[in-house]
Formats: structure tokens, C-alpha cells, sequence
């Protein structure tokens, strides 16, 4: 059974009264991972950071039209932002994990909640680490910083990080760009591994990335979404011609 | 580097010209530190430190002065670095960078910066002191003088004033240095912007927020201007309260040197004095700046 | 609630989304007391500044006004010189726009009459008005500042009339049987040393910032910004000790004037003071000019020097301007150093080796002897507002002025 997850109707979005999104309309399947793929400039990041309201934070942003997480408009005068974060968590193109321990990176969002029993934020910790993959890699040094660990952990911890607050669904803007091939290889191992829980939305430059992990997969151009569909069908058979040129590589 | 020696000489000249200015102010600066170190270091002992003045101020120590000044700069700070902090904070991560509410704030921290010491003194004797607390005394003393006069809670409050915007612009740099993708994570964990600010943010500019506290204190601690007429005293035979006036080492510079009858016999104090006081704000200045320098290597990296 | 979402989370897989949905209420707004109450207080916290500053203007003018409103009192006639600035005076200090309206018309009737005698009645009708206005504004302040002069000398009201005459006289000798308040010499000694320090600093500073910005390698700029820092740290009262002790000597020795304490030795001090403002900056400035100026500039065949002089100071000539305002903002309000170095004596002379005293001088010595509502404390309140506008000013000119000019030359040229 699919279920609708996110569901968005003729949206805009406009950047200093220019427009960046041009009338998107979209439904993101629960518990699937969807792939947003186009040159760099063409809106997927933008779109992805409007799912959770992150782009809040830049001045002169403005949204028009319907952006719905579980048939609620986000966009609605009464969200409650903060909790829709703790929904919708989102997992950076530069890792970014804060300058305290690990394991106080990871109890950051539960103690933020109010969790402060030291049991149960072990627990939530290990549960985290676990999931994100990264469990038996750093058990040892939960004290140490976590700066200290190389660029694919970092990653793999903030994902951690996100995943300890307990989203439903995690919004990935190019989580892998700045890792090396085999760090890549174990951050998409993790993300098809977590499809299991959560919905997954992620950015990516990669097509090949796009066609390894995703389910469904949606290309950008200029600020429009010119196809989307099932991602064997994209890589395939792609009704539009600009996703057949982008994706045999006759530009971008 | 292919030009001959003659055609290059002007440009070494006015080269030249602009290195000996930057080494005139060097020399400047070394001259004074060496000069006041060395007419000041024969007198500098624990007793000068520690012992109050005696025979009418042309023996004996500086142990009032240096506590007098202590309080003075504890009290300044207690006021300023929240106040100043705070401000930052608002500016940095609550204003936004464009609107006339943080242009104007952004103003006035500027103005403040400029504004004479002198004018702060006035202000303290014309607000707290004339105003404020004679109103205090009417209103709980029954019109006997006890606020309504100047002492060091009024002078550490005017001093806090005039160093306010030494810490905002302290901590602003160093609130800047905090990566906005931290700010980015914590929120995105669904973290309130308070939350964000209070675990992330300032945490990561602590040292911040210690330099504007040391810059603070080091201006606090060598200005006079402000203090002449608001609380600073010419001799006490006591250590001060708050309510009391006080003495202060700047002042005791220029009471020593100008307003008193034997300058010459307090020579030896003067120059004691002064190198305490200098080398108490080189200090402080020096570890500002050698913690200031290390906020902006880590924002370089 | 985290913790009932570690449960959830081991048997996710069966749950349906219903009970997820449930989980975490996103359509209502919660209250954060917490967050609620910070944003109060930092907003709150940060309009302090802006308070400050109005505050500053209230109360240094407050304490000055009285000189103005209390010579209004007495009715005998003056000079028109005298009471017209009385008039321009009190109509700045009076933000009620009615009554500066009828100021306006009744000064110009008055002015076009000429007659002394005509003048002297308007001015009596006027009095009541004028009261009225600020007395409705700030009436606590005038009923005390009358109470002071009915408490502090005999002489006070005699005193305020022959202040407002004083004003504009060239002595000031404000402890006497007649004391005069004459601003004149204060003021043109403040210029004269302000004139001297900015010869001997902006230069100084000047060129040594363009050493620093274009022309030091990497280790002498790790010496010099901390030096400059070092002396931005000195306190004043150090350089004017400095001055009274080494630099008086050493320069009287130099150039053999008389008097040892000059306005040349309190100029040299305070430009000392000063050379750290303008250097950095300058240095600023300097620095902010894009670097392809200076490439575009190599490469058209200009030597370094060439370079630095033609194409980057020019550059930066706004910033350059702002430095020196701030500088000359800095020296005129300095006082530690005019009250140790400058010889305090009030002189209109343009000798530079002469002793001059200087407007925040005069505040720094006298008013910790004055009593308390004085007219003599009000003169120097007044002078204090002087002070006080005059840096407001310069550094609204740096900021405003300046700053766009700068922005324009690099970004749009």
C-alpha cells in the first residue's frame, strides 16, 4: 500500500520577489526514498529546505501555494515550526556536527526535548548510533569530539543526530558530495536501510546515486519539476526530453 | 625587480617614507612602556602594593587605589557584559541585518563608542547621581543625602555605560565566528531559536565574550573622565562600600601630578602608579588581543 | 515523549500512521514561556543603547538649560544681541512646535521693528508662553532648578544675566566677584590643539596604514596591529602623564619655548592618543579596496608605490576622511591629557607654544568644586552639550556621509 506522505499543490516560492519555484506539484510516498536530481541552481535544494520551513531563516523568502506533510498545510498560520522540525528532520551537505562530545551530539535533540535521565539517553544514543551505522565504530570514544572524526562519520553521525530526535521523515540535501567513495557507499547502504522507518527525501548531483537508492525520482530545470515517476521509468524511458538530455549528459 | 636602482629609488623612498612612519609609532609606544617601566620599577614592591598612603600621600603604598579600582571594574562588568552580550546577541541573531531597528541600534552602539568620557561624567552626575538618586533619598531617606551624592556605584554604573560598546562589538565579532550551519542543525533537530542561542551559539563564542569582558575592564579600569565627578576620591583613610567614594588609580595619577603641593617629593609614587596601572591594562589588552586573534584564526579555518 | 518514541520506534513497522501523525501536534502553536520571555528581554536589552543615548542628550541638556530659562526672568533690558541668543537657544531646546511657531513670528515683527523699546515688550508678553511650553514638557525640572537657585548663592540671578552676557566674551574667569563666562578662548584653544594633534597623528597614521595595508609582508603586520592595539589600550591619563613628565621636557628642550605646558605638547599627546583611531581605520579603508584594483593596476605597468598612492588611496579617500573626523572627535572631548599637558590656561592666542584650555578640560577641573545648580554648573553643562553635539555630529557625518560614499567609489566605479 503507498501512502501519501508530502504532498504539495501549485507551489512558489519566490526569493526576493524572484521567483525560484515555479507552481510545484508533488506527492512523496511515505516510507519510500525520493530523489530530487537537476543542474545545480535548478530549485531541488530550495524545495527541499522549504519541507521542514528552513528556509524561514533567509530573509525575503516568500511561499505561495499548498505544501502538505500529512494532509497539514505547513505553511498555515498556526504550525507550530519547532515541531514540525522534530517531524521533519534534515541531514546537511556539509556535515556539521556540533563541538561537543559524540555522544552529547547525539543527546542534543532528546535533551532539547526534555529527556534528561541518563539511562534513557544512553539508550536513545545507542539506538541512533545503531541505526545511522556507526555504532561499532565509535562505542569506545562516545566522549571524544566529535570533530575529531573523519569527514563519512561526521556525516553518518549527523545523521545519527537527526534520527535521535525520532522523525518521520528525514529530508537529506547531497548528504554525500563531500565524501569519498566508499564513505558514499556506506551513507547509501544506510539510506535504503532506513526506508524502512522513515520517508526519505534526498538531494543529489549523482544520477547514478539517484538510480542506486531512490524509488521515485523527480528532475528540476530552472526552477520547474519537469518530470516525475517512478526511477526506473526516469533512467529508462523518460517521457520529457530535457530529463532525457540531463540524463545522458548532454548538459549540466 | 627589473628596474634599474635609479628608476626604482622613488618608490623606495615613499616606500621608505611609509615604513618610518608605522616605526615612529612603534617607537612611540616601546619609548612609553620603557620610560614609565623604568621610572616606575624601583618602586614597585608588595608594600607599595598593599599598603595604604601615609604622610599626607608622599610615602606609603597604593593598596586603596588598586582595591578601589578592582570594585570599580567587578561592579562596571557585573553591569556591562550581560547588558552588552545581550545586545549583541539581539543584533546577531535576532535583528535583521537590513532593518532600520538594528541600523539604528548599530547607530548608537557606534555613537556611545565616540562619545567623550567627559560627557559620561556629566551624564552619571546629571542622571544617577541628580536624578536618580536624589529621588532614592527622597523616597526612602526622607531627603537625607546618602545616593543623592557621588560614590562608586554610581561611577561603576557610568563606567559600565561608556564600555557597553566595547563588549557588544566584541561579541558580535565572535557571536559572527559560529557557523551558521550550526545554527542550521540545531533548529533543524527542532530546537527553538532560544535553545539554538543558549546551547550552540553562545557556548561557541565564549571566548567572545571574554575578550569584550577584558577590553571592558582594561578601559574600565584607566579611565578617568568619567569618574572625576562621580564617585573618584583625593584620600581615603578607609576601604570603600558601594556607597562610599573611592579611590581609583588613574585619578590618583592626576591627583598626584597636578593638585597636589609636592609634586616633586611624590615623583617616585607617580611613576610607581602609573606603572601599575599600565602595565594592569597591557596586560589585559595583551590577552585580548592574543585571545582575539585566536577567534579569528578559528573563523579562518 | 521521546522516550514513548523509543518504544514506537522498535515496533514501527506495524504502526499505523495515524498514531504517528499523533505524535508530534504540528497544527497548533505552542506556547514556549522560555523562548517567549528571552525574546522580550533581548529585545528589550537592545534598545538600551538607544535609550542610553537619549538620555545622555536629556540629562547633560537639562542641567545646561537653566542659564536660558532663568535670565528670561529678569525683565530689565538687554542687549539685542544677548537676548537673541537667548531666543535661538530656548527655541532649540523647545520641541513644542506652537510656541516656536509664534517664536518665529513675533522674532521676525520684532527684528523688522528695530525699535529696542517694542523689543522689550514683546518679550515680556512672551514670557508667560514660553514658560507654558516647558513646563508642560518637563515641569519637575524647572520647579527644581528654581528651588537650587533660590537655595544656592544670593548673586544667582544676577549671576545668569551677566552669564548670558559672558558667553560670547573672550574670558572665562568664573570664580569671581563678576564672573565671566566667556566660551570664546575655550574654544579656540579645543581647535587649536585639535588642529595640532590632527598635523601631527593623521600623517603618522595615514601613511602607516597604507605601509601596513599595501607595502608590510606578513610579520611586520603580526607587529604593528598589535602595537596599534597596545596603544588604543593606553589609558589617556598614562599619555597625559607621559607628556607632563618626559614629552614637555624633552620638547621644551627641542625647541626652547617658554611656557613648558603648551597646546603643542597636550597636541602631540593627543595626537598620540588618536593615531590609533585613524589607523585603523584607514586601514580598514585601505583594505576593503578590491584587490583587482591593485592588480589591474600592476599590470598597466604602475610600480607598487604608483600603485598604492594613485590608485588605492584615492580609493579609499572616504574612509580616509572618516578617520580623521573620528580622530579629530576623539582629541576634541579628550581630557585626562588637556588637564595634564595643556597648562590650563584660558588664552586667545594663536602661539602654539602658548598654554591653552580646552572645553572638556574646563568640565574636568571645575566641576568637582562647583555648587550644585550654579550657574557655573550649568556653563559647564552647556559646555558638555557642545561637546556632545559636536561628536554626535562628526560621527553621524563618518557614519552616514562617509560610509556611502565608500560603498559607491568600490562597488560602482
Amino acid at each position: 500500500m503507498i501512502v501519501e506522505k508530502i504532498h504539495t499543490e501549485n507551489m512558489f516560492l519566490y526569493y526576493s520577489g524572484k521567483m525560484a519555484l515555479n507552481n510545484i506539484s508533488i506527492q512523496i510516498p511515505e516510507k519510500k526514498v525520493t530523489a530530487f536530481i537537476g543542474p545545480s541552481g535548478c530549485g531541488k535544494s530550495t524545495f527541499l529546505r522549504s519541507l521542514n520551513r528552513m528556509n524561514d531563516l533567509i530573509d525575503g523568502v516568500k511561499i505561495e501555494g499548498k505544501v502538505m506533510i500529512d494532509s497539514v498545510n505547513i505553511y498555515d498560520k498556526n504550525i507550530d515550526v519547532v515541531n514540525l522540525r522534530k517531524k521533519v528532520g534534515m541531514v546537511f551537505q556539509k556535515s556539521n556536527p556540533f563541538a561537543k562530545s559524540i555522544y552529547e551530539n547525539i543527546a542534543y535533540g532528546p535533551k532539547i526535548n526534555g529527556i534528561n535521565n541518563k539511562h534513557q539517553l544512553d539508550e536513545i544514543v545507542e539506538t541512533a548510533l545503531k541505526n545511522a551505522a556507526i555504532w561499532d565504530e565509535v562505542k569506545d570514544r562516545l566522549g571524544d569530539s566529535a570533530l575529531g572524526l573523519s569527514g563519512g562519520q561526521q556525516q553518518r553521525l549527523c545523521i545519527a543526530r537527526t534520527l535521535a530526535v525520532n522523525p518521520e521523515i528525514v529530508l537529506m540535501d547531497e548528504p554525500a558530495s563531500a565524501l569519498d567513495p566508499l564513505s558514499t557507499a556506506k551513507i547509501e547502504e544506510l539510506i535504503v536501510q532506513l526506508k524502512e522507518h522513515y520517508t526519505i527525501v534526498i538531494v543529489t548531483h549523482n544520477m547514478q546515486q539517484a538510480a542506486r537508492i531512490s524509488d521515485n525520482t523527480a528532475f528540476f530545470y530552472l526552477g520547474e519539476l519537469i518530470e516525475y515517476d517512478k526511477t526506473r521509468k526516469i533512467f529508462t524511458n523518460p517521457e520529457k526530453k530535457q530529463t532525457e538530455d540531463y540524463i545522458t549528459g548532454r548538459f549540466g | 625587480m627589473i628596474n634599474s636602482f635609479r628608476k626604482n629609488i622613488k618608490g623606495i623612498v615613499i616606500e621608505g617614507i611609509t615604513l618610518v612612519s608605522a616605526i615612529i609609532i612603534i617607537a612611540i609606544v616601546i619609548i612609553m612602556l620603557v620610560v614609565i617601566f623604568i621610572g616606575g620599577k624601583s618602586q614597585l614592591s608588595w608594600e607599595f602594593l598593599t599598603s595604604f598612603p601615609t604622610e599626607g600621600m608622599t610615602k606609603g603604598g597604593i593598596f586603596p587605589a588598586i582595591y578601589g579600582t578592582a570594585l570599580l571594574v567587578i561592579i562596571m562588568s557585573i553591569a556591562a557584559v550581560p547588558f552588552g552580550t545581550i545586545t549583541a546577541i539581539y543584533l546577531t541573531e535576532y535583528a535583521k541585518e537590513n532593518s532600520i531597528i538594528a541600523k539604528t541600534i548599530r547607530f548608537a552602539v557606534r555613537t556611545l563608542a565616540v562619545i567623550p568620557s567627559i560627557i559620561y561624567g556629566l551624564f552619571g552626575l546629571g542622571f544617577f547621581i541628580k536624578f536618580v538618586g536624589a529621588n532614592v533619598d527622597s523616597a526612602f531617606y526622607g531627603g537625607t543625602l546618602r545616593w543623592g551624592q557621588p560614590n562608586l556605584l554610581w561611577a561603576s554604573l557610568t563606567m559600565a555605560l561608556l564600555t557597553l560598546p566595547v563588549v557588544i562589538v566584541s561579541v558580535e565579532e565572535a557571536l559572527k565566528t559560529v557557523p551558521q550551519e550550526l545554527r542550521a542543525a540545531s533548529l533543524a533537530l527542532g530546537a527553538t531559536k532560544w535553545q539554538t542561542i543558549w546551547k550552540i551559539v553562545l557556548p561557541g563564542s565564549l571566548s567572545g565574550i571574554m575578550t569584550g569582558t577584558i577590553l571592558a575592564v582594561s578601559r574600565g579600569a584607566g579611565e578617568v573622565a568619567p569618574i572625576l565627578f562621580t564617585g573618584a576620591a583625593y584620600y581615603l583613610a578607609t576601604l570603600p562600600g558601594i556607597s562610599d567614594q573611592f579611590m581609583v588609580l588613574g585619578y590618583h595619577i592626576y591627583v598626584l601630578t597636578t593638585q597636589s603641593a609636592n609634586v616633586d617629593q611624590t615623583l617616585p609614587i607617580q611613576f610607581g602608579t602609573t606603572c601599575v596601572l599600565l602595565l594592569l591594562t597591557f596586560t589585559l589588552n595583551m590577552s585580548a588581543v592574543v585571545l582575539r586573534y585566536r577567534i579569528r584564526k578559528k573563523k579562518n579555518h | 515523549m521521546a522516550k514513548k518514541s523509543t518504544k514506537v520506534k522498535s515496533s514501527k513497522s506495524s504502526d499505523s500512521e495515524k498514531k504517528q501523525a499523533s505524535l508530534i501536534d504540528i497544527t497548533r502553536k505552542k506556547f514556549r514561556l522560555g523562548d517567549y520571555l528571552a525574546e522580550k528581554v533581548i529585545k528589550g536589552v537592545a534598545f538600551l543603547s538607544i535609550t542610553i543615548i537619549v538620555l545622555i542628550f536629556f540629562f547633560v541638556f537639562r542641567e545646561a538649560f537653566p542659564i536660558f530659562s532663568n535670565s528670561k526672568e529678569i525683565k530689565s533690558t538687554k542687549t539685542e544681541q544677548a537676548s537673541q541668543e537667548t531666543y535661538g537657544a530656548v527655541t532649540d531646546n523647545n520641541t513644542n512646535g506652537n510656541t516656536q511657531e509664534t517664536y518665529g513670528a513675533v522674532t521676525d515683527s520684532a527684528s523688522k521693528d528695530g525699535a529696542q523699546e517694542t523689543y522689550g515688550e514683546v518679550t515680556d508678553k512672551q514670557e508667560p508662553q514660553e514658560q507654558y511650553g516647558v513646563q508642560t514638557k518637563e515641569p519637575a525640572s524647572i520647579e527644581g532648578s528654581d528651588k537650587k537657585y533660590t537655595v544656592s548663592a544670593g548673586s544667582g540671578t544676577d549671576d545668569n544675566r551677566s552669564a548670558i552676557k559672558t558667553l560670547t566674551s573672550k574670558e572665562w574667569v568664573p570664580v569671581s566677584e563678576k564672573p565671566r563666562y566667556g566660551l570664546l578662548a575655550l574654544i579656540l584653544g579645543t581647535f587649536k590643539i585639535t588642529l595640532i594633534s590632527m598635523l601631527f597623528a593623521a600623517p603618522i597614521a595615514i601613511l602607516a596604514a597604507l605601509y601596513t595595508a599595501v607595502f608590510a609582508n606578513k610579520k611586520m603586520k603580526e607587529i604593528i596591529k598589535p602595537t596599534i592595539e597596545l596603544l588604543a589600550g593606553f589609558p589617556s591619563v598614562v599619555i597625559g602623564f607621559f607628556a607632563l613628565m618626559v614629552l614637555a621636557s624633552f620638547l621644551q628642550g627641542v625647541f626652547h619655548y617658554e611656557t613648558r605646558l603648551n597646546s603643542f605638547v597636550g597636541g602631540i599627546a593627543m595626537g598620540i592618543a588618536a593615531i590609533p583611531i585613524i589607523f585603523t581605520i584607514t586601514e580598514d579603508a585601505l583594505t576593503a579596496v578590491p584587490k583587482s584594483f591593485y592588480e589591474a593596476s600592476l599590470a598597466l605597468g604602475a610600480s607598487r608605490w604608483q600603485t598604492a598612492f594613485f590608485v588605492i588611496l584615492p580609493a579609499a579617500t572616504p574612509g580616509i576622511f572618516a578617520a580623521i573626523l573620528l580622530g579629530i572627535g576623539r582629541v576634541f572631548g579628550e581630557t585626562m591629557i588637556a588637564l595634564m599637558a595643556t597648562g590650563n590656561a584660558a588664552l586667545m592666542d594663536l602661539n602654539p607654544f602658548e598654554s591653552v584650555r580646552t572645553l572638556a578640560a574646563t568640565i574636568g577641573a571645575e566641576m568637582a568644586e562647583v555648587v550644585f545648580g550654579d550657574t557655573h554648573y550649568n556653563v559647564l553643562f552647556l559646555i558638555g552639550s557642545l561637546l556632545f553635539v559636536f561628536t554626535f555630529v562628526i560621527n553621524a557625518i563618518a557614519e552616514f556621509y562617509v560610509k556611502g560614499k565608500l560603498m559607491k567609489r568600490i562597488q560602482g566605479k
